[in-house]
C-alpha cells in the first residue's frame, strides 16, 4: 500500500511534480521523446506531429470547456483563423515565421473576445449555440473573401524556416513542437495554480457563488476565451505551416467535435486528459485503417466506405464514454492508480 | 414598385413559407425535446434523415406504396426514438449540460455516419409524393409540394398546441418540464413522458425530412438541416411550440430574401449565414427568444 503523502501546507498541496516518482518518470518520458524521432519511421513522426498540433488546440479548449464551463461548438474557427492570419502575415507582409505563429495566436485570441461579449449574459447550452453559429459565419467568410483566403481554393504556405534553420523535415518539425507543446503545456498547468486559474475553476463550479465571492465573471469569461483561442490559433498556425496548404474544409464542425472528442476521451477539466485525448482522437483513423486493412478482403465495402466507417466508430466513442467513463481516461488512469494504491484492501 | 418586382418579392416570400416550414418543422422537434427534458437535441436533424431514409428504402426497395410506406416510417421512428432516449439520454439524467450536449453530438455523428455507411453517399431522387402541379397566381408560381408541407406544418403545429393544451398526457409533458420531482409526485412517470417526447420528436422529424426529401432529395448531409433550424428553434424560444412556427418561418423568409436581394448587392454566400447572424443577434438581445420563458434560477 502506497503511503507518506503528507502535505502540511497548501504550496505542498498545489506542487507541480508532486513526488520524486512523478519527476522520474517524466524526464524518463522528456528522453524519449527526444530519441523518438531519431529511431522512429517517418510516418510516426508525422502522427506524432499531428498529435501534437492536436494537444495544443484541446488543451485551449478544455481550459475553456473543462475548467471554465463555457461550451464551444466552434473550436475550429479559432484553428481557422490562427492558420489564416499567420499564413497570410507570412505571404503579404513577409512576417518571420517565428513571430506569424504568436500573431496567429493574438488574431485569434482577439476573435475570441469578440465572441466572449455575446456570451457573458448567456449560459451553457445558449452559449454552445452562440460558438456554433460563430464556426458558421468563420468558415463561411473564409470562402467568400478570396482576396485574402483564396476562396475555396485554399491558400499554399510557403516553406518555413526558423531564424534561418528551414523547418523542412519532420524531424525538424517534431523537435520545434515539442518545444512550444512542453511550454504552452508547463503554462496551462501552472495557470490553474494562480488565482486566475482558480478564478476560472470557480466560475464553472457555481457562477454566482464565485461573483459573490469577488470574482468579476465578465472579466474571467472574457480571459477564458481569449487564452482558449490563443492556444487554438497558435495549433492552427502551426498546423497551416505543417501541412503547407489550408482550406476552409479543413476547418468544419467536424473538427470542432473532434476537438470535443478529444476532451470528452481525455478528461474534463484535465491537461494530461486533453493530451490524452488528442493523441487518441489522432491516431483513431490510423487504427481504423489498419484494421479495414485486415478485413479488406471479407469486406470491400468497408474501404471504400472508410469515411462513414470512420464517422461512426469517433460517434460510437464519444456516446459510449459519456455513458461508461464521463471523467474520460484521465478519470480511469486516476481510478487505477487508486486502486493499486491502496492494493489489498478495496477502499 | 413594378408589377414584376412585386412579383418576385411575392415569390421569394412564398418560397420561404415553404422551406421556413420544414425549419418549423425541425424546430418543433427541438422544442418538444427540449421542454419535456430539457435536452436541446444536436441530432434533430439526423433523426429528421432517417425518416427521410427509412420512407425512401420502403417505397424503392421494398415496394410499397406511399400512404404504408409513411405510416410504416412513423411507427419505424417512433421506436427508434423510444429506443435511442432509453438507451444513450436516460443514463444521462441529471448530469451537467456539457454531457448531455456532447451525447446528442455524438449522436448526430455517429447517425450520419450509419447512413453514408449503410446507404452510401450518393444522392437520391426522391419519388415524389405529390402531382408535380404548378400553381399560379398572377406571376406567382407554386409548386404543389410547397402548398402541401406548409399546410402540413400548420395543422402539425396546431395539433401540438391542443395536445400540450389539453391532452392529458400533454399537460404531463409539461409538468414534467415544469419541476420533474413535482410530477413524479403527482403521479407522472416522468421516465415515460422522457421516451415519449424523444419517440414523438423523431416522428415529427421525419415527417420534416419527408417533406424536405419531397422538396428536393435524400443524401447523408440532408442532417445539416438540423443544424440550419437552430435559429429558428432560438428565435422563437426553446421552450414555445407556437415560437418554432414563428421562428421557422420568419427565418426561412429572411433566407431566402437574402439570398435574392443581397447575395447581388454583398457577393454571394449571405443566404448560408443569415439565419446564423439572426441567431447571434437574438442572443445577444433576447437570449430566450420571442416566445421562451426565461429561466429564473435560485441560488
Amino acid at each position: 500500500m502506497l503511503n507518506g503523502n503528507y502535505k502540511v501546507s497548501y504550496r505542498d498541496d498545489i506542487k507541480l511534480f508532486q513526488t520524486g516518482f512523478v519527476k522520474f518518470w517524466l524526464s524518463l518520458f522528456f528522453v524519449v521523446c527526444l530519441v523518438f524521432p531519431l529511431v522512429a519511421d517517418r510516418y510516426f513522426i508525422y502522427l506524432a506531429n499531428l498529435s501534437m498540433i492536436a494537444i495544443l488546440g484541446a488543451i485551449g479548449l478544455n481550459i475553456l470547456v473543462g475548467y471554465t464551463g463555457l461550451i464551444s461548438i466552434g473550436h475550429a474557427a479559432f484553428l481557422a483563423i490562427g492558420a489564416y492570419s499567420s499564413t497570410i502575415l507570412i505571404t503579404k507582409l513577409s512576417v518571420p515565421f517565428i513571430l506569424a505563429v504568436p500573431l496567429g495566436g493574438i488574431v485569434a485570441a482577439g476573435a475570441g473576445l469578440v465572441v466572449a461579449i455575446p456570451s457573458l449574459r448567456l449560459k451553457g447550452l445558449y452559449i454552445a449555440i452562440t460558438t456554433f453559429a460563430f464556426g458558421f459565419i468563420v468558415q463561411h467568410g473564409i470562402v467568400r473573401w478570396e482576396s485574402m483566403t483564396g476562396g475555396p481554393d485554399g491558400l499554399t504556405v510557403p516553406p518555413v524556416d526558423l531564424l534561418g534553420i528551414a523547418l523542412d523535415s519532420d524531424r525538424r518539425y517534431f523537435y520545434f513542437l515539442l518545444v512550444i507543446v512542453i511550454g504552452m503545456t508547463a503554462f496551462a498547468r501552472n495557470l490553474f495554480r494562480t488565482r486566475i486559474g482558480r478564478a476560472l475553476i470557480a466560475v464553472r463550479d457555481h457562477d454566482i457563488a464565485a461573483e459573490v465571492m469577488g470574482i468579476e465573471l465578465a472579466k474571467y469569461k472574457i480571459i477564458s476565451f481569449c487564452i482558449s483561442s490563443f492556444y487554438a490559433g497558435v495549433a492552427g498556425a502551426l498546423f497551416a505551416a505543417y501541412l503547407k496548404f489550408i482550406t476552409f474544409e479543413h476547418f468544419t464542425l467536424g473538427l470542432s467535435i473532434d476537438y470535443l472528442a478529444m476532451i470528452v476521451v481525455g478528461g474534463f477539466g484535465s491537461i494530461l486528459g486533453s493530451i490524452l485525448g488528442a493523441i487518441f482522437i489522432t491516431m483513431l483513423p490510423e487504427v481504423i485503417q489498419m484494421g479495414t486493412d485486415l478485413v479488406r478482403a471479407d469486406f470491400p465495402l468497408l474501404v471504400t466506405r472508410f469515411a462513414a466507417l470512420k464517422t461512426v466508430i469517433s460517434g460510437l466513442i464519444i456516446v459510449l464514454f459519456l455513458l461508461f467513463e464521463p471523467d474520460g481516461m484521465y478519470g480511469r488512469w486516476q481510478k487505477i492508480k487508486a486502486y493499486w494504491g491502496n492494493w489489498p484492501f478495496t477502499y | 414598385m413594378t408589377d414584376s418586382t412585386v412579383a418576385i418579392l411575392m415569390q421569394v416570400v412564398f418560397n420561404g413559407l415553404a422551406v421556413g416550414s420544414v425549419y418549423a418543422l425541425v424546430a418543433l422537434g427541438f422544442v418538444l425535446i427540449y421542454k419535456a427534458t430539457s435536452v436541446f437535441n444536436f441530432a434533430q436533424g439526423e433523426l429528421m434523415m432517417l425518416g427521410a431514409y427509412f420512407c425512401y428504402t420502403l417505397i424503392t426497395f421494398a415496394g410499397l406504396d406511399y400512404l404504408t410506406s409513411f405510416l410504416l416510417t412513423l411507427v419505424l421512428c417512433f421506436l427508434m426514438g423510444t429506443v435511442i432516449e432509453m438507451l444513450v439520454l436516460r443514463p444521462l439524467v441529471g448530469k451537467p449540460t456539457f454531457s448531455v450536449i456532447m451525447v446528442t453530438i455524438g449522436l448526430a455523428v455517429m447517425l450520419q455516419g450509419m447512413t453514408s455507411l449503410i446507404w452510401g453517399d450518393d444522392v437520391h431522387n426522391f419519388p415524389s409524393f405529390f402531382s408535380s402541379r404548378v400553381f399560379s397566381i398572377q406571376n406567382v408560381h407554386l409548386r404543389a409540394i410547397e402548398i402541401w408541407i406548409f399546410a402540413s406544418t400548420i395543422a402539425l403545429v396546431l395539433a401540438f398546441l391542443l395536445f400540450f393544451k389539453y391532452s392529458k398526457i400533454g399537460v404531463a409533458m409539461r409538468g414534467t418540464a415544469n419541476d420533474q420531482d413535482t410530477a413524479m409526485l403527482m403521479g407522472i412517470s416522468v421516465r415515460r413522458i422522457f421516451s415519449l417526447s424523444w419517440a414523438v420528436a423523431s416522428i415529427i422529424a421525419a415527417v420534416g425530412g419527408i417533406s424536405y426529401a419531397n422538396l428536393l432529395f435524400v443524401s447523408p448531409d440532408m442532417g445539416h438541416i438540423g443544424l440550419r433550424a437552430f435559429p429558428a428553434a432560438v428565435l422563437g424560444g426553446l421552450d414555445s411550440v407556437p415560437g418554432a412556427i414563428v421562428g421557422g418561418i420568419i427565418i426561412g423568409i429572411c433566407e431566402t430574401l437574402a439570398g435574392a436581394y443581397l447575395d447581388r448587392m454583398l457577393g454571394g454566400g449571405i443566404k448560408e449565414i443569415t439565419s446564423f447572424v439572426i441567431l447571434i443577434a437574438i442572443l445577444m438581445i433576447k437570449p430566450y427568444g420571442l416566445f421562451g420563458k426565461q429561466e429564473i434560477v435560485r441560488v
